[in-house]
């Protein structure tokens, strides 16, 4: 039974220069589970999630990882277990898709260790999940932003975290893309005992995908639970402040839009 | 997969400094052709010709190498610390210092030692000053450092300017030739070859850590490099092999800039490649423009750093046009 739980949250309370973003937030998430993050724009998803990162500090509670506090890990060791795809990224030098991809098996390296066969083979089976791999020899400055975000998600990939960061997965990518790479991701995590968050605007895309559902409506309050209980019109319209309406597909699916 | 491509490239450059080496010790105004100097390495005799060699050439052709690397290698770390294609190792105003203070040395005088510890020193002075002035509380950014490194360069480039008119000619002329680079009265000692070696190995450590920060300061911190750390070893990695490469032949352009864009362009991507790579291309590059400054216009020499601009020059531009063409195929 996977019942192992990758990340908790105890109480976590943040602010971004004043402004109160979560209060005594305390959460679990089990091996194997998804757990969107929903809001408002500001509403501090990002920040949330590099506070889960470590790249910033909580004002107050704590944070575990793999059961055991984050503020215990160096951040090589972090780098083995956490993984974070981030909403923008830069590519000011040259450098082929495969060595980008490659990078993600930099954590897992000694310092004076060269990428071995097994590395360049983990990288290549990402790319090739993301549909990607004949693309191996092009530099990323010549990719599309689909390309990119793509190649993103290979990256971490073939990083193999315990827990998966997502800041908007869904950026750049046509609709076909979206589903197959959260769909990639999702079956991941369950086949190799790991977790997910992700933080999206989409709510479409945090229905299908996310078992566990936080939804921040500004001012530090939080709506928590499983996605079906989260997911209404009602939380969503309070949440985003405009009327939020659902419609159930017929294979039993809730959509929502925007009334 | 990448490896027997750049391992043949770093071949190919080791067999240019072999070359350069030669081309460096056969050029002057003595007369010594190469197969003198080839006699001269394999049997050495004790006349005029073995004097000539062993006393002026290859000191000066060794000082050229470890300055041109110093400033190769310099260049790549500029670059990835900035994350700017543009920077160069005098980006911070390292060399702006080191003139003031050599042009100093000049105007009072003193003799080519001294004038290189003046360097040495102005160089590091600036060092401290664009560091203590770009370092804010929390955080310590590349757009920052290189709008300090910047503005201090132009005051520099102020205090200079008033040196040099308020000089009379006789030191004018020296005060140029330091300017533009010269490596007539370089001789290179065990510090500068152990900052080199230093260096190298010290950033051949990081070297995949390099990589990995010349995605960004964010990705790298995420996928394990200690960021902050790594930057201020960058920083005063990059100013000690600048500072050393001022204080042995003046501030030469180009080979700094334009070496590790063209290892970059003909595919040395990777730090653990372009760093050994630009260690032998800026050498090489470096004695190659000497022994050009010697003979162009011979028995006069002319600065290094004018050479280097000439050479360099047409060099990148044809490079350039040759791998645009090869990106839009």
């Amino acid at each position: 039974m996977t019942d192992t739980t990758i990340l908790s949250l105890h109480e976590l309370s943040l602010s971004i220069a004043g402004r109160r973003l979560c209060h005594q937030l305390s959460l679990r998430l089990p091996a194997g589970q998804c757990l969107g993050i929903l809001g408002q724009n500001g509403t501090g998803k990002t920040t949330l999630l590099h506070t889960l990162m470590r790249l910033r500090e909580p004002d107050a509670g704590r944070i575990e990882l793999n059961q055991r506090a984050l503020a215990q890990w160096s951040r090589e060791e972090l780098a083995t277990h956490l993984g974070i795809l981030f909403q923008n990224s830069h590519d000011a030098m040259p450098a082929t898709v495969l060595e980008i991809a490659l990078m993600g098996r930099h954590p897992h390296l000694a310092n004076w260790q060269w990428e071995g066969n097994e590395d360049i083979a983990m990288a290549r089976e990402a790319l090739a999940a993301l549909g990607i791999a004949g693309l191996e020899k092009r530099d990323i400055q010549s990719l599309s932003g689909g390309e990119r975000q793509r190649l993103a998600i290979a990256t971490l990939l073939t990083q193999r975290p315990r827990l998966f960061l997502l800041d908007e997965p869904g950026n750049h990518l046509d609709i076909a893309f979206q589903v197959q790479s959260l769909q990639l991701l999702r079956s991941h995590v369950q086949t190799h005992n790991a977790a997910l968050c992700m933080a999206t605007h989409d709510i479409n895309l945090a229905a299908r995908y996310c078992d566990q559902i936080m939804l921040l409506t500004g001012d530090g309050e939080c709506v928590m639970g499983t996605a079906a209980e989260v997911l209404t019109s009602n939380n969503l319209s309070h949440a985003y402040g405009c009327e939020i309406r659902s419609v159930s597909t017929d294979d039993g699916r809730q959509i929502f839009f925007p009334a | 997969m990448f490896a027997r491509q750049q391992w043949g490239l770093l071949l190919m450059l080791l067999a240019l400094t072999v070359l350069g080496f030669l081309i460096s010790l056969s050029s002057g105004s003595a007369g010594l052709g190469i197969g003198e100097v080839l006699r001269q390495l394999l049997q050495p005799d004790a006349g005029l010709q073995n004097q000539i060699l062993f006393d002026l050439r290859i000191p000066r052709s060794v000082a050229a190498f470890v300055t041109g690397a110093l400033l190769a290698m310099s260049g790549v770390i500029m670059q990835v610390l900035l994350r700017n294609p543009l920077a160069d190792p005098y980006i911070l105003g390292i060399s702006g210092g080191a003139a003031v203070a050599a042009l100093a040395a000049i105007l009072l005088g003193l003799g080519a030692y001294w004038i290189s510890q003046a360097a040495f020193i102005g160089a590091l002075l600036s060092v401290l000053i664009v560091f203590g002035l770009a370092r804010s509380s929390h955080r310590w950014s590349a757009t920052r450092l290189i709008l300090t490194g910047v503005v201090v360069s132009a005051g520099w480039g102020a205090i200079i300017n008033i040196l040099l008119t308020t000089s009379s000619n006789n030191s004018v002329y020296s005060m140029l030739f330091w300017l533009m680079g010269d490596l007539s009265q370089s001789r290179v000692g065990g510090f500068g070859i152990a900052v080199l070696a230093s260096g190298f190995l010290l950033m051949m450590y990081y070297g995949r850590a390099l990589n990995v920060l010349s995605r960004g300061d964010l990705q790298a911190a995420a996928l394990g490099v200690p960021v902050r750390r790594l930057k201020l070893i960058l920083y005063f990695t990059a100013s000690l092999l600048t500072a050393c490469a001022v204080t042995i032949a003046g501030s030469i352009g180009f080979v700094g800039l334009v070496t590790p864009h063209m290892l970059r362009m003909i595919g040395a991507r990777d730090h653990r490649i372009l760093l050994p790579a630009s260690v032998l291309l800026g050498g090489s590059f470096l004695m190659i423009a000497d022994s050009a400054a010697r003979t162009i216009v011979a028995p006069q020499q002319l600065p290094v750093g004018v050479v280097t601009a000439l050479i360099g020059v047409p060099v990148f531009l044809l490079i350039l046009r040759h791998s645009n063409r090869h990106v839009q195929e």
